[in-house]
């Protein structure tokens, strides 16, 4: 193999993919690694020129953007690039693919600087290896947007060398020729040649420095920008191929099921396995130990079963008979937390942001609101259910599994098994959903201690629904109690909004009681209510009773909830139309320093190049209001309803047109949202991330409920905690994309913005069409009373 | 020992009669484009066809095809990837991460072989026990429009 770019050698898994299903992974593995070998070793051309000295860089001056993660970005064409001597084209991805498009998008960027023709282009899934690829952490909308450039570069970097290398063989200047579609054409003599027939000698020249590669404009962007590239795994997807890592499959592995501690914290009293030994197929029963809180993303610990298949592991379980100690947080119940949130956000908190006098202000108003929302816990429910192979042998673990932190889980692999993190390969396999529940690698570090209790044989463990929604780092729950008002004119004079909910913090350190500056900045220290004079946020105690982890668009989903909803009452004690009153709790446009609103995160990004802008929040509402036909006459039961939010560098706003009917059942005939995400890499999975949000949204305002009682989650499976359906969904759902089309402005986040504003919407849809204000989500039965 | 006949080759068969034949589908013969999802029949995701009705595999036991129903899983839908409902699915970029999908599409070809040219109403029954996370449900709609006109209906 003569190919221009070595991969890496452990790159086996897409070749699995394209694999009969008869064969292992460990056959098609081995084939790989003898095909590789005849090539040329990748060792001496891999350059880290950008990895390692910017992590070391990040600990001495602030960096932001992909820069300022850990491994920093890598552009590197080498690394991302292989070109055969046929002419095709293997792209690395180093993302997680859980839906959200980066198998497509990423490479398509590459592709476009490369100028190769898609159609002869291979995307392949790196293994976790951050010192080589730069950052892989798939979470925070943030692999396009912090990796356009450094993509580009490396495509563009490719294309020049194979222009370098051709101008050579002809012996002609390199100026005379250009790289197009896949060949190097001389201008002078027409003359033309592939990209397969320059690639050997293209891989001896240096890559280009910095400052010598040449991008192309937007205007010559063949792929980027038009959303007309379809998905890269489409067909494995349509016809059973595409491999999740639930489908792993090694030779001689086993399947594991594993039975919990039901309370957070809790632990094995002790355990009886005569009958689940009797069960057919139940090879080894097993005991993991439990980690004290914060237990971070250690196993909670429990009884595994590990069985020749999963279904007799799962019947071997029922009949384990175990007693468990139930931990500090066996008294954990909902509808008690709902008091405790309700008391502690009854008085003042922590200072996260102040302007003005707030208390004073609302001391002297005589039009205000004081209410309160409540959002419970929601589980993640991927529909891909955590689930992780591993294998060990020779000190070496192997892992195979669905994870959004590959590096992390790799981290956590060797540390569990007290081994060196290069003796850890993760695979990155496909993900059945993500949503921030597979950042956290707990279920992978689980098969690699019950590999361990089986003297190395691969084990994949399973998570049943039941274990998901039990165990989950759950979404967290919240009272949000604002008290706003309105002076005499009827303009804004005044917002407090004390945010109490328990922190993600609590999860991974302790003595942690509320809100971190990091969630109070997904909407509220950064909430553009800047036409407001007075304007306060708090944070409340709240202790935390389970594992609360990071679900898509995070806090910013209550936040905007509270502060949307409210926006909506207060237009209704002004008299005022609402989407006209948003847009004056907003303001004229302006940008403004977040960290001059007490935000120090902003994400992640340079505040210089991200500032707040309020105008771009306007723009979004005048565009989805204005295709929504905002302000048209509703028929009796039936109304329109307005919310925005800005989070993860995108600004975003929905109009519901909803219809409820004298026995309260409720239909969705139309939703609008208009997104404003800067300019659109692959517009058409922009489009596709923003339907899936509206959906989302509406399942978590309607039905998306975890409550616990003695301490233990009370929904077992889809019965109980419900995900909206099909004749739920909205007949309509019109997609607006507002972004700058020239990429002269930076990237925003697309997979998490979309959720946030349209629960509110939702909710103050509903408000216009019954008069009944919901406050309490999720709605379920509370509209059978109108 | 007995015969089980999955996307047209026989199987033989020694174990459980009662282990549902997601597991025998996905664990025994490797076939892991039937998915697990709620081993309840409440998400649809280990949708198959016997004798070319859908139904849950996860709680169907294997007894049920022992007594000699075809089977159809998702990998034996077309031989080529090009039933006009994968085909739609493809065209619309209806799948995000995918693991629903098979599902979907096995829910959807036997709607429309039983209902070339079903209407709103009858794709929403038919539907409505196959859950999407991802929020792909108007593209579904959209897609099993364009299926009913790639199969030469009306949409």
């Amino acid at each position: 193999m003569n190919s221009l770019f070595r991969l890496a050698g452990d790159n086996a898994l897409p070749v699995a993919w394209a694999a009969s299903r008869n064969h292992s992974i460990d056959t098609i593995e081995n084939e790989s690694r003898r095909a590789f070998l005849l090539g040329v070793s990748t060792g001496a051309l891999v350059l880290a020129i950008g990895a390692l000295p910017l992590r070391a860089l990040a600990e001495e001056a602030k960096l932001y953007g992909g820069a300022g993660m850990p491994g920093g970005l890598q552009d590197d064409p080498r690394v991302f690039i292989a070109i055969a001597p046929d002419g095709s084209v293997t792209l690395i991805n180093i993302r997680a693919e859980m839906g959200q498009g980066v198998r497509t998008s990423m490479p398509m960027i590459i592709a476009d600087e490369l100028d190769a023709d898609w159609g002869r282009v291979t995307v392949q899934q790196a293994n976790a290896d951050e010192a080589k690829y730069g950052n892989q952490n798939t979470d925070g909308s943030r692999s396009v947007r912090q990796a356009f450039t450094s993509l580009r570069h490396a495509g563009a970097a490719a294309r020049q060398m194979l222009e370098a290398a051709a101008a050579a063989a002809w012996g002609v200047p390199v100026t005379e020729v250009k790289a197009s579609l896949h060949e190097v054409v001389d201008s002078k003599t027409g003359r033309r040649g592939g990209y397969g027939e320059f690639a050997a000698a293209a891989a001896l020249l240096p890559v280009p420095a910095a400052d010598q590669i040449k991008l192309k404009t937007p205007q010559e962007f063949r792929y980027i920008g038009k959303g007309l590239v379809g998905g890269t795994d489409n067909n494995d997807i349509v016809t059973g191929k595409a491999q999740y890592g639930i489908d792993t499959r090694l030779e001689g592995m086993l399947y594991a099921v594993i039975a919990r501690p039901p309370v957070f914290g809790g632990m094995l009293k002790s355990h009886v396995a005569t009958e689940a030994l009797k069960v057919p197929g139940v090879i080894k029963v097993a005991v993991l130990d439990s980690s004290p809180i914060p237990s971070a993303y250690m196993p909670l610990g429990g009884v595994a079963v590990i069985a020749s298949n999963t279904w007799a592991a799962i019947e071997g379980r029922k009949k384990l008979v175990i007693e468990w100690e139930g931990g500090t947080n066996a008294a954990y119940d909902s509808v008690e937390y709902h008091k405790q949130l309700s008391a502690s956000a009854a008085k003042p908190g922590e200072m996260a942001r102040n302007l003005g006098d707030v208390y004073a202000a609302l001391a002297s108003a005589e039009r205000k609101i004081a209410v309160e929302y409540y959002l419970p816990h929601l589980a993640h429910a991927t529909m891909e259910p955590p689930a992780a192979v591993a294998r060990i042998s020779d000190g070496k673990c192997a892992a195979w599994a669905c994870v959004q932190a590959p590096e992390d889980t790799r981290d956590l692999l060797a540390g569990v098994l007290g081994i060196s993190k290069e003796n850890v390969t993760v695979h990155m396999m496909l993900l059945g959903g993500g949503f921030g529940r597979k950042s956290k690698p707990d279920f992978v570090a689980e098969a690699a201690l019950l590999s361990k209790a089986v003297d190395g044989q691969p084990v994949k463990v399973t998570w049943t629904r039941e274990d998901d929604l039990a165990h989950d780092y759950f979404h967290t729950v919240s009272v949000e109690r604002i008290e706003a008002a309105i002076d005499s004119s009827g303009k804004p004079l005044a917002w407090l909004q004390r945010s109490t909910a328990p922190t993600i913090m609590s999860t991974f350190a302790p003595s942690q009681v509320r809100e971190s500056a990091m969630e109070l900045a997904l909407g509220l220290t950064n909430l553009p209510f800047f036409g407001v004079p007075n304007l306060r946020i708090e944070a409340p105690e709240a202790l935390a009773h389970t594992r609360i982890g990071w679900f898509r668009s995070v806090s910013n989903i209550p936040h905007a909830f509270a502060t949307q909803v409210a926006a909506d009452e207060l237009a209704h004690v002004a008299g005022r139309d609402p989407k006209d009153f948003l847009l004056e709790l907003i303001g004229p446009p302006q940008k403004v320093d977040p960290g001059t609103l007490g935000d120090t995160q902003n994400y992640g990004e340079d505040p210089t190049l991200y500032p707040v802008n309020s105008g771009r929040l306007r723009g979004v509402i005048e565009t989805v209001a204005k295709a929504a036909s905002w302000g048209r006459t509703m028929p009796a039961g039936s109304g329109l309803g307005i919310a925005a939010h800005y989070s993860f560098m995108t600004y975003t706003a929905v109009v519901f047109e909803v219809v409820v009917a004298a026995d309260g059942s409720l239909s969705i005939p139309r939703v609008d949202i208009a997104v404003d995400c800067g300019p659109q890499v692959n517009p058409e999975r922009v489009r596709a991330q923003m339907e899936g949000s509206v959906v989302q949204g509406i399942s978590l305002a309607l039905l998306g409920e975890i409550s616990f009682a003695k301490g233990h989650a009370v929904q077992t499976n889809f019965h109980e905690y419900e995900i909206l359906r099909f004749d739920a969904a909205p007949g309509e759902i019109h997609v607006h994309n507002v972004g700058a089309s020239d990429f002269s402005v930076q990237l925003g986040g697309v997979g998490e913005p979309g959720v946030p504003p349209v629960a509110p919407a939702l909710i103050n849809a509903i408000f216009a069409a019954t008069g009944k204000r919901i406050r309490n989500l999720p709605v379920r039965e509370q509209l059978r009373a109108v | 020992m007995s015969t089980i006949s999955i996307n047209g080759q026989n199987h033989e068969y020694g174990g459980s009669p009662d282990m549902p034949l997601l597991w025998f589908l996905r664990d025994v013969l490797g076939l892991t484009g039937t998915k697990f999802g709620c081993g309840m029949a409440l998400c649809g995701a280990c949708t198959i066809h016997i004798d070319g009705k859908a139904v849950r595999s996860c709680v169907t036991p294997v007894s049920v095809a022992l007594s000699g129903g075809k089977i159809t899983t998702i990998e034996g839908l077309s031989a080529d990837g090009e039933h006009p409902v994968q085909q739609a699915w493809k065209e619309l970029n209806v799948a995000q991460c995918g693991y629903c999908q098979g599902g979907q599409i096995m829910q959807a070809a036997s709607l429309l072989s039983d209902k070339p040219s079903p209407s709103d109403a009858e794709i929403d029954a038919a539907m409505s026990g196959n859950l999407c996370r991802c929020g792909t449900y108007t593209r579904i709609r959209s897609a099993i429009h364009l299926a009913v006109v790639k199969s030469g209906g009306a949409a």
